[in-house]
């Protein structure tokens, strides 16, 4: 059995700060220093006040799941064990989310609420962001 | 205030090529042989159509050129159109051009052969309008979902259903509801993909896909072309059948466009969409007498339902509970040909033509009885919605 498929995302300026802050262990979110917005997916302008004054910020980590699936689909040529693909939701803004995968445990474990916290899976020039139970 | 909506465009013939699960035939072949039914349909001939709308979201779908140097049409206007206000954006900007005089007969086409392109395949999931295999890498949205192995888009909706299941109650039984009155439709359907029934326990011992959502749960992928010919008020008195005039239209994006940022994951973008509808109309939910509800996931026929008003948020659960009142002889038949869960996937191009056949009274074994005037049209899911109002006036 392999691990998640992983297709990879292609760098360019506005993603980078984001797909390879995880190669310093950092999550970076992109943050507006006119109006402290915080704007994912990143983008050149800050959608509150339209200031191009964007720049990916550190965030703490920390996340809560908000939903949640465990994949039993076989999607490529090799088998998979069940993984979960989860929306978390950060602690730094209302709304403010990631689509992720829950690691670390058990598929079955995962519930709607639970706590969880970012490390980073390396593949190729990315560092992905993923969280495990905060336990 | 959204702009008040000029009434000029009708629906006046419908066509739809053979369809089936790998027909290795081009797109432009079922785009060609769908436009020509559409023409036939309306009573008209090739030199009436004076403008082509085509949907063509990726490579495996038939584009407007190649259909207009095939067919030798001599168009005043003519558009192209990827996924916007859903697929139906196509339809749409023709009874935009229709409505501004651009044209008289406008055909709108979307022909693909993604049933033959994933059976060549093999296996690989794909993220809504891309018939091909995986890029390298991504770019687009698609980034923030394909790298955690979110192959598919019913990874996000199996995370919205799960969100209206913890909120709402919503149970796996009710959504079995909806895909077994659907496949009961089917079997009325000679055209339709899968005809046999559907029980409730070979609902619920499906295999996972992305739990909660099952085999059945996800529509089947076909090969198909669909073309619906949109007149103008004047043209339209020259056709065979009787006008279906295009009530009101919805395209409205009020939120973020986002698979996951949306602030209501139990509603996404069909929110939107379905108020705007009532906002350009006199009619009220309460005066549809049939409703072709995207079915890509049967969870989306839930949405639909409450994004149009049919019932409140959170009620389709109750609003589907045994399947009766949404079957053909329920208060609100929904995807009377068996849609894209069981008479195969049209990427939302069933259901003008069946919402027409259903009006005509022309729908056969299928037809809902009492003579329906009117119908909605919910299509798309996720961040794409777009909504219609037909009627037989």
């Amino acid at each position: 059995m392999t691990a998640i498929p992983r297709v990879l995302p292609a760098l360019d300026e506005t993603n980078t700060g984001f797909w390879t802050g995880g190669l310093s262990g950092e999550l970076r979110i992109c943050r507006c220093a006119a109006c402290s917005h915080w704007i994912h997916p990143p983008a050149p302008v800050c959608r509150r006040c339209l200031s191009d004054d964007v720049h990916p910020t550190p965030v703490s980590g920390d996340a809560v799941v908000l939903s949640y699936t465990i994949n039993r689909q076989q999607w490529t040529a090799e088998e998979t064990a069940p993984y979960v693909v989860a929306i978390v939701e950060l602690p730094e803004q209302p709304g403010l989310r990631l689509t992720t995968n829950i690691v670390d445990c058990h598929p079955g474990e995962v519930g709607a609420g639970m706590a969880v916290r970012v490390r980073f899976e390396e593949v190729e020039d990315v560092a992905i962001p993923v969280f495990s139970p905060v336990r | 205030m959204p702009p008040r909506q000029a009434h000029d465009a009708f629906v006046t013939g419908v066509g739809e090529s053979d369809a089936g699960r790998a027909l290795f035939r081009d797109p432009l072949d079922l785009a060609i042989e769908a436009t020509r039914r559409a023409i036939d349909d309306a009573g008209l001939t090739r030199d009436d159509i004076d403008g082509i709308v085509v949907f063509r979201p990726d490579e495996g779908s038939a584009g407007a050129l190649e259909i207009q140097d095939a067919m030798g049409l001599k168009v005043e206007w003519f558009a192209q159109c990827d996924v916007g206000p859903s697929q139906l954006s196509a339809v749409f900007e023709g009874c935009n051009a229709v409505g501004m005089g651009r044209a008289r007969h406008v055909i709108a086409v979307h022909a693909s052969n993604e049933g033959t392109m994933r059976a060549r395949l093999g296996k690989g999931g794909s993220l809504p309008g891309a018939a091909q295999g995986m890029p390298d890498r991504i770019r687009g949205f698609q980034q923030w979902m394909l790298p955690f192995g979110a192959m598919s888009v019913v990874h996000m909706m199996a995370m919205y259903a799960r969100c209206h299941m913890d909120r709402y109650g919503t149970t796996r039984e009710q959504l079995g509801a909806v895909a077994m009155v659907e496949r009961s439709n089917a079997a009325l359907n000679p055209n339709a993909i899968y005809r046999d029934p559907l029980t409730l326990e070979e609902y619920l011992s499906a295999r996972m896909i992305a739990e909660p959502l099952c085999l059945f749960d996800c529509d089947v992928p076909i090969d198909f072309g669909s073309a619906i010919v949109i007149s103008r008020d004047d043209a339209a008195r020259d056709t065979r059948r009787q006008p279906i005039r295009v009530e009101a239209t919805s395209t409205s994006m009020r939120s973020r466009s986002s698979w996951d940022q949306f602030d209501d994951l139990t509603t996404m973008m069909m929110r939107d969409a379905g108020a705007a509808l009532w906002e350009h109309t006199d009619y009220k939910p309460s005066d549809v007498d049939i409703a072709m509800l995207y079915d890509g996931f049967t969870f989306l026929v839930l949405n639909w339902l409450e994004a149009l008003g049919f019932c409140d948020k959170g009620e389709s659960g109750a609003f589907v509970e045994g399947g009766e009142r949404i079957s053909l002889t329920g208060d609100l038949p929904v995807n009377t040909n068996g849609g894209q869960l069981s008479a195969g996937r049209k990427h939302g191009w069933g259901y003008v033509p069946e919402a027409c056949l259903q009006l005509w009274g022309d729908a056969g074994e299928r037809q809902v009885p009492d003579q329906p005037a009117t119908a909605a049209i919910g299509c798309g899911g996720g961040i794409f919605a777009g909504a219609m109002l037909l009627s037989r006036s």
